[in-house]
């Protein structure tokens, strides 16, 4: 299952053919990453690697600094899939924020990270100086990082590079916000998500899934709103048979 | 040569499922040993991701002595704590019965110190990361087995670490002996009690408080004991890992 996510990318480097890891194992804090060339390549250049998150460069070798299953995307990219609540801002990521506070130009906006995200009012589609747009402190926006560091303050938009607002901005009238790991929400956003599939199959409903834990949910009744976020919050550490059986159940013994 | 060799060992797996459904379980490892060369461990087991609200947490069990931790991180700092080029972190230690006093305090320092040399608080300045650690039940050990389940808690919440680290105590009687892991009778009888921190990388020592008297000798022995015991807690870590995230391969 390929996860859709934005890698960080850390560091590339030359790496020399090393024999140790295979993709698929648990590797924890401090182990030195290596890995095995595929035995096509015969010639002894050595390749870029791109290392995502989970793996930092330490010199000349690349260590393991989040315990996690190491996974592999062809051609070279590496990273650690690891099971985490907290939310890192990450640039280009789309999230579920909250408005805390009006001050000035820019709206304050919770994201769930270490420090509030500051979102300009001339950042949603069709805002000019005049025409400010209609956003209440408490409201829920739908954004994208554009500065998303570990030495500023994160910035968010609600527009694309084009000034449109491509599903982003203000939603959230009715349905329920709740959260879940980070892990769970990768899975949902890949691109052959299976438990998305199955869920599909329950019945009509809105869904807005952010990269920081963050899903919102909307369906016809409160009921049904509220089984489909039990639902969510309860298969994320179930295996996929257990998940079905489970989807079944609902399906069958609910209206 | 001793002449009682037995080796016994009795891996012992049981998955138990909390109300939450998560994904935690429970690994305990007897491991009977009668020689000289290999340190005896008391039973140890884990669970990891047990708590709602903490970002990691983790509960630690050796032999009697239960501890449990909870990691809250990377989050908001108030101005007057925060530092500008790493993330800062604190750690809370609560008996079972009482206010936290000055023992507390200083266990506080020890494990503070062995956190931070292995955190890379550089990726969050700006931060805060707190550490709550709970006593269940002290019998003996009780340093490590605040840096074990610490330890636990860290990599649980994903906080990014350049090493991992691991506790062991080692109590002096009055004969001489060096005792791995004493339960509370061992620690009140002895003549000194050591504990080091170990890291993974390097099997060094990161962090010791000692108590009582010993020789220079005696200082050095401990620690290889100390360094020897620490293999099987790292790979116990590596199975619990693992085991936390067979459901998902």
């Amino acid at each position: 299952m390929v996860c859709l996510f934005v890698c960080v990318i850390l560091s590339y480097f030359y790496v020399i053919i090393h024999v140790v890891y295979k993709v698929g194992n648990v590797l924890l804090p401090g182990d030195v990453f290596s890995f095995q060339m595929p035995e096509s390549i015969t010639d002894s250049k050595p390749e870029k690697v791109v290392c995502g998150p989970g793996l930092r460069r330490n010199g000349d070798e690349v260590l393991v600094c989040k315990s996690g299953i190491l996974r592999h995307k062809q051609p070279n990219l590496y990273w650690i899939d690891s099971q985490q609540r907290r939310y890192v801002p990450g640039k280009g990521e789309s999230v579920i924020g909250i408005i805390t506070a009006k001050s000035g130009d820019i709206f304050k906006v919770d994201v769930g990270g270490s420090e509030q995200a500051s979102l300009s009012y001339l950042a949603f589609e069709g805002a000019t100086k005049r025409n400010r747009p209609n956003v209440q402190v408490g409201d829920l926006v739908y954004s994208q990082f554009i500065i998303a560091n570990k030495d500023m303050e994160p910035e968010l938009v609600c527009i694309d590079s084009c000034g449109r607002a491509n599903g982003m901005g203000v939603f959230g009238a009715g349905g329920l916000l709740f959260k879940v790991s980070l892990g769970l929400v990768r899975r949902l956003l890949a691109p052959q998500s299976e438990i998305a599939k199955d869920l599909e199959k329950m019945f009509p409903f809105e869904i807005v899934v952010g990269m920081n834990g963050r899903v919102w949910v909307k369906s016809k009744t409160i009921q049904q709103t509220l089984i489909v976020a039990n639902l969510l919050e309860s298969c994320e550490n179930m295996t996929a048979q257990q998940r079905q059986t489970l989807f079944r159940r609902v399906a069958d013994g609910s209206i | 040569m001793p002449s009682s060799l037995s080796v016994q060992m009795t891996t012992q797996i049981s998955y138990v499922k909390s109300p939450r459904q998560s994904s935690s379980f429970l690994f305990t490892s007897t491991m009977d040993v009668c020689a000289s060369s290999s340190p005896t461990l008391r039973e140890f087991g884990c669970e990891q991701n047990l708590l709602s609200r903490p970002d990691g947490s983790s509960s630690f069990v050796q032999g009697d002595t239960s501890v449990l931790a909870g990691v809250y991180g990377p989050a908001e700092v108030k101005v007057s704590k925060e530092i500008y080029d790493r993330a800062t972190l604190e750690v809370v230690m609560q008996p079972k019965v009482g206010l936290p006093g000055v023992r507390e305090r200083a266990r506080e320092q020890c494990v503070r110190e062995t956190c931070e040399a292995s955190l890379l608080s550089t990726l969050h300045p700006r931060s805060s990361l707190t550490l709550v650690l709970q006593v269940v039940h002290d019998d003996g050990s009780l340093l490590s087995c605040f840096l074990n389940s610490a330890c636990m808690a860290l990599m649980d919440a994903g906080l990014p670490m350049s090493c991992l680290f691991a506790g062991v105590t080692c109590a002096i009687d009055t004969d001489g002996q060096v005792i791995t892991d004493p339960n509370a009778a061992q620690e009140k009888e002895s003549r000194a009690l050591m504990t080091f921190a170990i890291d993974s990388t390097e099997r060094r020592v990161m962090m010791s408080s000692t108590r009582g008297s010993f020789t220079v000798h005696e200082l050095q022995q401990c620690i290889a004991v100390s360094q020897k015991a620490s293999d099987k807690i790292f790979q116990f870590y590596r199975d619990s890992v693992r085991r936390r995230y067979s459901k998902t391969l």
